[in-house]
């Protein structure tokens, strides 16, 4: 590997007893297609670099191929365990260069959403991230409660997973029939669920030598790498994209930022349980504050109209043939809208030229910026902990590589 | 906003263009020029992130290529965009590796999906694509579908 700097037979190194190990790409720690290559000396990583690039899908490329709103199904696809946080962030993008405004029950049933897909994020975190430690029932229990979330999503988008539920100027339909009662059920029995994880991990022997003191990176070297999200609240630093940078209605809801001073991977932990809580909190007000109204915006040459008037409007008709034939114009500008995403800031930026496609898609997502700062939290440490603190970054490969 | 102010009684050769649309101030910034500007962004105006590097193709244009960082200060909580056109057969630009780290991978993003070459870059790289990779796929004139396939029958 001339490329690497590490020779792949391992001449060279200055002692013999170092040698280079290839983890990954096909790895189950590294959750996804991810290479590491390691030099080692004996069980200590001297030198770390990661390779990506392995589910590159060239989804930027594409989406200056579709008209703006058939962009939405290709933002799924980015981060996969938080579709709609990127659905959201998309849409957002889009509406301030159209200057709509959302209304109110779209708002909220966005971040309602939005914070379940939060909580689901961070179960699959848990989980395999207990699982990769030794603890195996962790994540059974972590499986059990997103599927409940996973049948909320399926309720509402007809999707588990690539949900695709928002759309530009609002949602693609308004809430089914009785969608009230299996959210107010997994709120009901969430926090009893995550007070039982805490007693399985919390003050677990294993679970607090393998986490605590591992995995730590100063938090300037992680804002200069580009970390963002939990890793960079559980290093004491309380920013919130959510709290700084309101959207999508954010600044009604009360909820608090989590920190924690150690910045090691229990630490990761500890701020992901605690915003498990939070996203509920939130979720609950949603829930009971939901308003009522209309859930798209009143921008008849960008949102589809209703199909009732379809069948009695010309206009309505007309409209319909337009947007579904050939999109909308969007005026030429660009944008970066930013938002919290599970892993940390999502940010996408916009290029248009005036026509029905975006002239350039760019995504920022939290996965790639957290993902390079991996090597200072390893080097110098064991083998063993790469898996613990590769584990605390929470990344998502799809996210990493787009 | 005093940064704003600043900028304009800042060096007119550095600063090309300020403007403000829709919330989001953007700079133009002669690419000569970028890693003093982005220096002195960061311990003038506390700007201790890069929120992210990228670039826009637009063939149309002489200097074809906008390179555009997106600076985020948490402290002041502010950000900023900054833009430098650059073309030419070997599009080239500073690097601003020396002012964030963390612009590495950001930067060798762009140079293998838009072939432009990072001045300075400590390892100038392919990152998505294949190392032996020919072509860079975010330019415009590169096909999004393969040469293989012809769906239009010509």
């Amino acid at each position: 590997m001339s490329d690497a700097g590490i020779p792949a037979d391992g001449k060279g190194a200055s002692e013999s007893r170092r040698m280079v190990l290839n983890m990954g790409p096909q790895h189950p720690s590294t959750h996804g297609v991810l290479r590491l290559k390691l030099e080692l000396d004996g069980e200590s990583v001297v030198h770390a670099e990661s390779d990506i690039g392995y589910l590159h899908t060239g989804i930027e490329k594409e989406c200056e191929t579709k008209t703006y709103q058939q962009v939405v199904p290709l933002t799924d696809r980015v981060d996969y365990l938080a579709n709609l946080s990127n659905n959201l962030c998309y849409c957002l993008a889009v509406e301030k260069l159209l200057g709509l405004e959302v209304p109110p029950r779209a708002q909220w049933m966005r971040v309602m959403l939005t914070e379940l897909t939060r909580i689901n994020s961070h179960l699959v975190w848990l989980g395999t991230h207990a699982m990769d430690i030794g603890a195996m029932s962790v994540f059974l229990y972590c499986f059990r409660e997103r599927e409940d979330i996973l049948r909320i999503f399926e309720m509402f988008s007809g999707q588990r997973m690539m949900t695709s539920y928002f759309r530009i100027g609002g949602l693609a339909l308004d809430a089914p029939r009785g969608w009230r009662e299996p959210v107010k059920k997994f709120l009901d029995a969430f926090p009893a669920r995550v007070d039982e994880y805490e007693t399985l991990l919390s003050s677990n022997p294993i679970w607090l030598q393998r986490t605590q003191g591992v995995g730590c990176i100063p938090l300037e070297d992680m804002l200069e790498a580009g970390v963002t999200g939990p890793m960079i609240r559980a290093a004491g630093l309380a920013w919130d994209i959510r709290k700084s940078e309101p959207y999508s209605g954010y600044e009604k809801f009360d909820f608090k930022i989590p920190t924690r001073a150690a910045g090691d991977v229990y630490a990761r932990y500890q701020v992901r349980m605690e915003e498990f809580r939070e996203s509920a909190r939130i979720v609950r007000q949603a829930l009971e504050g939901m308003p009522e109204g209309p859930v798209v915006a009143d921008a008849p040459k960008v949102v589809l109209p209703d199909r009732e008037k379809m069948k009695t409007e010309m206009e309505a008709l007309i409209h319909h043939f337009k947007i579904v034939t050939e999109g909308f114009r969007v005026p030429a500008g660009e944008v970066y809208q930013v938002i919290e995403s599970p892993r940390g800031e999502l940010g996408y930026y916009i290029a248009s030229d005036g026509s029905a496609k975006p002239w350039r898609v760019h995504m920022r997502t939290p996965s790639y910026g957290n993902l390079q700062a991996l090597p200072r939290g390893i080097e110098g440490r064991l083998l063993a902990d790469i898996i613990t603190t590769l584990g605390s970054l929470d990344i998502v490969l799809g996210d990493v590589d787009r | 906003m005093p940064l704003a102010q600043a900028i304009c009684e800042r060096d007119p050769s550095a600063f090309i263009n300020l403007e403000q649309r829709m919330g989001e101030w953007t700079a133009e910034v002669a690419p000569e020029r970028i890693t003093q500007v982005c220096q002195w962004l960061k311990d003038a105006w506390q700007f201790e992130r890069l929120s992210t590097v990228t670039a826009v193709d637009w063939p149309e244009r002489d200097a074809r290529f906008d390179v555009v960082y997106h600076l985020h200060s948490i402290a002041r909580n502010e950000r900023l965009r900054l833009k430098c056109r650059v073309g030419g057969e070997a599009p080239e630009i500073d690097s601003v590796t020396s002012v964030w780290r963390g612009a590495d991978w950001y930067e060798r993003e762009v140079f293998d999906l838009f072939g432009i070459r990072f001045r300075n870059h400590p390892d100038l790289r392919r990152i998505m694509m294949p190392e032996d990779w020919q072509g860079h796929p975010l330019r415009k004139d590169y096909p999004v579908h393969g040469g293989r396939y012809d769906y239009t029958g010509k």
